[in-house]
């Protein structure tokens, strides 16, 4: 166990290398840079030097992208202070540590992927199970054609249909507003239920169907058949015996949709005019701020791999098999 | 499994309903002729669901092509500012405020779907131009994506060994990319490979780079389904027959293998439009694809939600027929893939 979680671990700190290397070298091989954007239309070669040279942009590639990413592991020093360990660098555009501004705006997008994530895991495989329990009454029907109307829906138009039956006509509630859950826990809960709850829906709706889908093939399994034909109640047999089998692929899946759901949660910052990682991936585009761009991707990243790796680990808790290979 | 070459020889002869129009749209409904499957096609065929969602999905790419025709009808076209110019001052369609006159976002006999606040537009026209802008570049990027994939799972699936090993390595790599993030963050980029960012960014260099990013990190699903189909039809025996009566790698690829991947491949690819529409309609919400005044599905989104508050209506046509067509197109996938396999129950 302990091996396969160091080959994971090892395995995701050589993908984090090279997806930082493809993310530099691809936005460094860009024809225009900060330099150019921030010296405007008619600049002196002296003073796009001069940016040039206060930025970095003048030292080789090789030598930028190894500062960069050393930078990382050891921190670095800079005319603005220095930067310590987990350092991303300076932002080009507004001056401030790269690190911090992730760290100031990552609640946000943790509280829509993780509170989202809760609610549909909740939600869904409830959902998915009763549907498969009570298999073809009407109570299964709804279950199914809601959840495949609702996966239908987008965030970007569920969104703004949301605001407007709940805030802007009745107002019912407020506009979704982040609010540090430390701060005021109350605040942090309302505001963000929206915003939540919108990006659950669209989850559950796939996860209703795949649990449901799960669980029915599970019931068909020999064993759980074995321990009907003993005289054990159908509940208990539900409950015990076809539940944490049902478990396995939908784990498997939520695995490989981190990424989405990270993903999920930057539509829902845009739509909800949020500010988290998402925004500043915009910005750092539209700024062409290399050192934000760079932090951002690689802080992306480093939260899915991570996510997968203790995903794996639950799943080798789940079904003992997978350790052994 | 049925005998391949079988499956190979009725290949181009499969087109199936005459009657239908050659849209591209209906390929996956055509393709599920191909012998195997006249089979395939009757059980299709029996599936009201799949019949009326096909239906559907043909008819919003057909709408689509004819969208310069259909705009006709009302009289408008997606670019002029109805609400602004002087020509139509006489048809006064917002009021002082920069909102619709009249009800459901300024429905009426000219403007079906409303217009938009602020400068007027009008919807209808819009949106199908939109639609057309979104399908056919959706098409046209899903079909790179389904080729790279494909190439790429066959070469390691056929081959094995190292190349698998190499091939998997990267396909991983790929999959690890915060996929959104790397969209917003590289769309700009991209795009200023083909010109200055101080300068108009033409609409055809924005398709183009939309194009390659989504390319960039959307094929790796098809790799993977090819790679394992690949994989367990390399040990079959008409393939080792193939093998010990010499045939060549690539004959064994082309008249043995792919045959026999096309089920998959079809099933995949109609749930990988939809994705691509929804993708490209993500980045120009995101407002990093197209950008004024080019009409387009995911800036209606845009808009709308920029709207929301003052004309909620706005967004009601948009939103409604992406629902309706994302709606149809899984339904489809489903029926299609309960055709080529009917074991696979829902």
């Amino acid at each position: 166990m302990v091996q396969f979680i160091l080959r994971r671990t090892v395995g995701a700190f050589v993908t984090l290398f090279l997806i930082g290397a493809a993310t530099f070298f691809l936005f460094v091989a860009a024809p225009s840079d900060y330099a150019s954007l921030a010296c405007g239309k008619d600049c002196s070669p002296q003073r796009l030097a001069d940016i040039r040279e206060a930025l970095g942009l003048d030292l080789p590639l090789a030598q930028q992208f190894w500062d960069f990413m050393s930078g990382i592991v050891t921190g670095r020093d800079f005319p603005a202070g220095h930067c310590s360990a987990p350092c991303l660098g300076v932002s080009f555009y507004s001056g401030d540590m790269v690190w911090s501004t992730i760290m100031d705006r990552f609640p946000l997008t943790l509280t829509l992927t993780a509170g989202g994530a809760v609610v549909f895991l909740l939600v869904g495989i409830g959902a998915g199970m009763i549907a498969a329990y009570r298999r073809g009454t009407l109570v299964d029907k709804v279950a199914t054609g809601a959840s495949m109307v609702l996966s239908s829906f987008q965030i970007y138009f569920l969104g703004p249909v949301v605001l407007t039956i709940l805030v802007y006509s009745t107002g019912w509630m407020e506009d979704p507003k982040y609010v540090p859950l430390t701060r005021d826990p109350v605040g942090w809960f309302v505001g963000m239920s929206i915003p939540v709850c919108v990006l659950a829906t669209i989850f559950t709706a796939q996860y209703t169907r795949m649990a449901r889908s799960s669980m029915i093939e599970q019931l068909a399994e020999d064993h759980v058949r074995t321990a009907r034909a003993k005289g054990m109640s159908r509940r208990y047999v539900f409950l015990r015996y076809a539940w944490r089998g049902s478990l396995i692929p939908i784990v498997t899946i939520l695995g490989i949709d981190v990424s989405s759901m990270l993903g999920g949660a930057v539509v829902t910052e845009l739509t909800f005019s949020l500010q988290g990682i998402g925004r500043l991936a915009v910005d750092g585009a539209v700024n062409k701020d290399l050192p934000l761009t760079m932090g951002v991707m690689l802080f992306g990243a480093f939260f899915i791999l991570l996510i997968n790796i203790l995903t794996d680990i639950t799943y080798a808790w789940i079904d003992p098999r997978i350790r052994l290979s | 499994m049925t005998s391949p070459i079988e499956t190979e020889g009725s290949g181009a002869s499969a087109v199936v309903s005459g009657a239908l129009p050659p849209e591209p749209g209906t390929q996956a409904v055509e393709l599920a002729g191909r012998s195997p499957g006249r089979l395939m096609w009757l059980r299709f065929r029996r599936d009201r669901t799949g019949v009326i969602c096909a239906v559907v999905v043909i008819g919003y790419f057909v709408v689509a092509l004819l969208a310069p025709l259909l705009a006709k009808l009302p009289g408008t076209d997606p670019y002029t500012l109805y609400g602004q110019d002087p020509t139509y001052a006489d048809h006064p369609v917002l009021d002082e405020f920069g909102l619709p006159l009249g009800y459901l976002g300024g429905v009426s006999g000219e403007h079906w779907f409303g217009v938009e606040p602020q400068y007027g537009r009008d919807l209808f026209a819009m949106l199908l131009y939109g639609m057309r802008t979104s399908l056919y570049m959706a098409l046209g990027i899903t079909l790179l994506l389904m080729l790279t994939g494909v190439v790429i799972g066959l070469i390691g699936g056929y081959f094995g060994g190292r190349t698998d090993y190499w091939i998997g390595r990267g396909t991983d790599f790929f999959l690890s990319f915060p996929q959104q993030l790397f969209f917003i963050a590289f769309m700009p980029v991209v795009t200023s490979f083909f010109v200055d960012p101080r300068e108009e960014t033409p609409t055809y260099f924005r398709a183009a780079a939309m194009l390659i990013v989504l390319w960039l990190l959307g094929w790796m699903g098809m790799a993977r389904l090819v790679r394992s189909t690949v994989l367990s039809l390399r040990e079959r025996e008409f393939v080792e027959a193939a093998r010990v009566s010499g045939a060549s790698p690539w004959r064994i690829v082309r008249k043995e293998i792919l045959p026999n991947v096309v089920t998959p491949i079809l099933v995949q690819f109609t749930y990988q439009l939809p994705n691509t529409i929804l993708s490209i309609a993500f980045l120009s919400f995101a407002g990093v694809g197209f950008v004024e005044p080019t009409p387009d599905w995911g800036r209606l989104f845009a808009a709308g939600a920029r709207y929301a508050e003052q004309d909620p209506a706005f967004m009601f046509f948009p939103g409604v027929a992406l629902v309706i067509f994302v709606l149809c197109f899984n339904l489809l996938g489903d029926s299609v893939r309960d055709a080529f396999d009917p074991k696979s129950g829902r």
